[in-house]
């Protein structure tokens, strides 16, 4: 018996060989700086991955919301939790023991502050050390050999609302790391911190001077309305840009040809736009950024005046793609935004070359391409005392914090998102510092139109030079999970209700499923461990916005529990339970 | 007949009594006792002020003035942000009939005079006594604690739960604590 179950934990030796130099590890939450989680891994393939089975798991002991990649580097994976941020270092030869583990004890009162369950989005591992964030707002260097703390720094003010989410990203000798805490009128920035000592190289806000935001003699944006002076302080009302969010949880890219980064900014506080009147810039948009001094080259606003609650922080791969036959390669960003839009931008300038809805849009009817402008429905502007109904994309947007995919061997992007449609209603807003600055009330529900089934969710693979979707699958909840799609034409997601899936890159025919513990709401990845196999790994644990319904415990009688996204999540309880649990697969 | 009258007379004016001389805005020995960094509206530095406790105002959840200035002061002061109409958001549902600090007007007042460890904000000096005591009988009233007569019959938003005054009452257990590492508290 022993010797059986041994023989079926075993993987057999692929019989597929590599081509090329191929990148073995995931060193940081998104793969790569392009942000593409594309991995040249091919050993894994359309044809054999039906074989996947388990090789081991880990229970993380944390039952919140598990968003974040694994990371790995070598022989060894990083693992960080939700609140309380347990980081653990496990061994790839050893399948996963603990080689040590790290506690940084955040402050407990840091969970109020934290809109969207406590997560954690996963470590960035560079040059012998680990970078992570916690939840009170903390950025800790690590050894990554053995655990032993080299720096830890206090970055955020949790009595104003911040918090920090995001993964950090690693450019030379610097990490970037960026505040979360829009929705509590919490002032976003970014910084660069010196990878040896971790103090601040420097720090770009997203509301204010120029000077605070770093904008110089290299700031050149595209469209006219971004050019002018001190315009984070001008398009907003007296002193409202203090507390105008813009914060920057969510994904940062890299071009190192262009030595550029990329990132999008948070949607501008409060929920209730009536109090600023204006584009309120820089929210809801994308910077680039040169990572030595953080000197702004571009920005483009993707929402001006969001009233939507559609932050603009969602990832933008790095890609160099044909748009027209024959036109030759251009060098683009591919950014799927909260507004329902898919845009491709010239990275260079900031030119808005396409925005294409690739989810059902009432709110806006577009993208005016002169202008960069996105054109609101006047019928569907929030107002005070009055619900206004069937607004599309609903707040979490047509895809939230959720990274896609791009596979240069397909030309396809693989979106995880969502369905949703709202009813937003206005109300009186108050500041208190370290309390939600919100004003308003909505409630999501399911698109009633398109899909129009009761289907939350949608795993679509678009084809941006095309601009239209080559399929979608329909899923039964928002799929608020990560992709990686690889050189085997497999594409990874997991689902809500508790299924890992591999699909066909080329025609999304489901090729393999898993039933886990719990609903996915992390980031799969891919690497090669030391015994020269591929693996796949997976974090299993309900939460998030969508899945705060069943990680802490609300009540479906209210519509308005989650800010409103406990409405469209009824039904979550009956399909998952609470859970922290890390999945590695691998071929039989 | 007559005495049933009577009573629903004497009732009825206790449900209308109002106080409109509540204290000011500072705290009391309760609020001195803060069971969190989260202090807010107030810069950090300021250490909590202590003055003579308050009488216990349980009587207040009688009277329909005081529920529904909890009811206004639930949304002025952000608890609805936190804890949505009652079935919780970043804070626990307050609806239901699982109770982590206590149900009991006492013990919810002092929830928020105190705050509580995993991120309940210590309100103690932001609210008056006579303003925490009215939150107490609202969010008692949100499941159903509160006398029917007395809960508000309506809620101020479209998108709402039922009015408190058709809340089902409850029986109130004490619930786990819904941290995973409770263990390590506030530093
Ligand atoms: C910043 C978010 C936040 C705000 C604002 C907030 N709460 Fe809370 N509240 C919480 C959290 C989180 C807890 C759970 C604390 C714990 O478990 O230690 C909590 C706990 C409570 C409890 C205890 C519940 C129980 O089961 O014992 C009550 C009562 C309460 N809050 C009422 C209020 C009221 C009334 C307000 C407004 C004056 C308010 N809260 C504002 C986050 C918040």
């Amino acid at each position: 018996m022993a010797t059986w179950v041994l023989l079926v934990l075993t993987c057999v030796p692929a019989a597929f060989a590599q081509s090329g130099p191929v990148q073995k590890n995931w060193p940081m939450a998104s793969g790569n700086y392009e942000n593409s989680r594309y991995s040249a891994l091919d050993q894994i393939t359309s044809d054999n991955v039906k074989n996947l089975r388990v090789a081991w798991t880990f229970g993380t002991g944390v039952n919140r919301g598990h968003e974040e990649a694994p990371v790995v580097v070598g022989s060894t994976m990083y693992l960080v939790t939700p609140y309380p941020n347990f980081l653990y270092a496990l061994d790839l030869s050893q399948s996963g023991a603990i080689k040590w583990k790290f506690e940084p004890k955040p402050l407990a009162a840091a969970q109020g502050e934290a809109c969207c369950d406590y997560v954690n989005r996963g470590v960035a591992v560079a040059d012998g050390r680990v970078f992570m964030n916690t939840l009170d707002g903390r950025t800790i260097a690590l050894d990554a050999d053995s655990g032993k703390l080299l720096w830890d720094r206090r970055l955020c003010d949790i009595n104003v609302g911040e918090t920090m989410t995001m993964a950090p990203l690693v450019i030379g000798d610097k990490v970037l790391v960026g505040n979360a805490g829009s929705q509590f009128g919490a002032r976003g920035w970014i910084q660069a911190l010196d990878a040896k000592s971790g103090t601040t190289a420097w720090k770009a806000f997203s509301t204010g001077s120029d000077a605070d935001c770093l904008i110089g003699p290299s700031f050149k944006p595209y469209y006219a309305q971004d050019r002018g002076h001190d315009l984070g302080i001008s398009t907003w009302p007296i002193d409202q840009w203090k507390i105008g969010g813009g914060t920057v949880w969510g994904w940062v890219s890299y071009d190192p040809d262009l030595d550029l980064l990329f990132y999008g900014t948070g949607d501008p506080a409060s929920w209730n736009a009536d109090v600023r009147p204006g584009d309120n810039k820089w929210c809801s948009g994308i910077f680039a950024r040169r990572p030595s001094t953080g000197e702004a080259v571009w920005f483009y606003q993707y929402t001006a005046h969001d009233l939507y609650g559609h932050d603009g922080i969602n990832e933008s791969i790095v890609t160099d793609i044909e748009l027209k036959p024959g036109e030759g390669k251009r060098k683009v960003l591919l950014h799927a935004d909260r507004n329902g839009h898919l845009y491709v931008l010239d990275r260079q300038s900031g030119e808005v070359l396409s925005a294409t809805p690739f989810v059902r849009v009432t709110a806006t009817t577009g993208v005016d391409l002169k202008t960069g402008y996105l054109q609101f429905v006047a019928d569907k502007k929030p107002q005070l005392g009055k619900t206004v109904r069937d607004i599309a994309p609903a707040a979490p947007g047509g895809k939230d914090w959720q990274p896609s995919a791009f596979s240069p061997r397909t030309g396809l992007m693989y979106l995880p998102h969502q369905t949703l449609s709202m009813d937003f209603e206005e109300a009186p807003v108050n500041y208190i510092a370290g309390t939600p600055y919100i004003g308003a009330h909505a409630k999501f529900y399911a698109d009633p139109v398109d899909p129009g089934d009761g289907s939350r969710g949608r795993f679509t693979a678009w084809d941006p030079a095309a601009q239209k979707a080559a399929w979608t699958i329909k899923e039964r909840f928002p799929v608020w999970c990560g992709t990686v799609v690889t050189a085997g034409d497999v594409v990874f997601y997991g689902t809500m209700d508790r299924w890992f899936k591999a699909v066909d890159a080329k025609t999304g025919r489901e090729l393999w499923k898993f039933q886990v513990d719990s609903g996915i709401v992390s980031q799969p990845i891919t690497y090669l461990a030391p015994d020269g196999k591929q693996y796949v790994a997976v974090v299993a644990g309900v939460g998030g916005w969508p899945g705060k319904i069943v990680s802490n415990d609300l009540k479906p009688e209210d519509p308005g529990s989650a800010h409103g996204f406990g409405n469209a999540m009824k039904d979550l309880p009956n399909y998952t339970a609470k859970g922290g649990t890390l999945y590695v697969f691998c071929l039989q | 007949m007559l005495a049933c009258l009577y009573g629903l007379t004497l009732a009825g004016c206790k449900r209308e009594e109002r106080d409109f001389h509540g204290d000011a805005a500072s705290a009391d020995t309760t609020a001195s006792v803060q069971l969190t960094e989260l202090v807010p509206g107030l810069p950090p530095s300021i250490e909590p002020s202590a003055s003579a406790a308050g009488p216990v105002r349980a009587d207040f959840e009688k009277v329909a003035f005081h529920l529904s200035e909890g009811q206004r002061l639930y949304e002025q002061f952000n608890c609805v942000g936190c804890h949505a109409n009652g079935g919780g958001d970043i804070g626990p549902p307050l609806m239901d009939d699982v109770w982590l600090y206590g149900a009991s007007p006492e013990q919810i007042y002092a929830s928020l005079a105190q705050g509580r460890p995993n991120g309940m904000p210590a309100y103690g000096r932001k609210l008056s006594r006579q303003q925490t005591w009215q939150l107490v009988a609202y969010v008692r009233s949100m499941s159903g604690l509160t006398p029917k007569d007395a809960a508000p019959a309506r809620n101020d938003f479209t998108q709402s739960v039922p009015p408190p005054n058709s809340t089902p009452a409850t029986n109130p257990v004490s619930g786990p604590n819904p941290s995973p590492t409770a263990e390590h508290g506030s530093r």
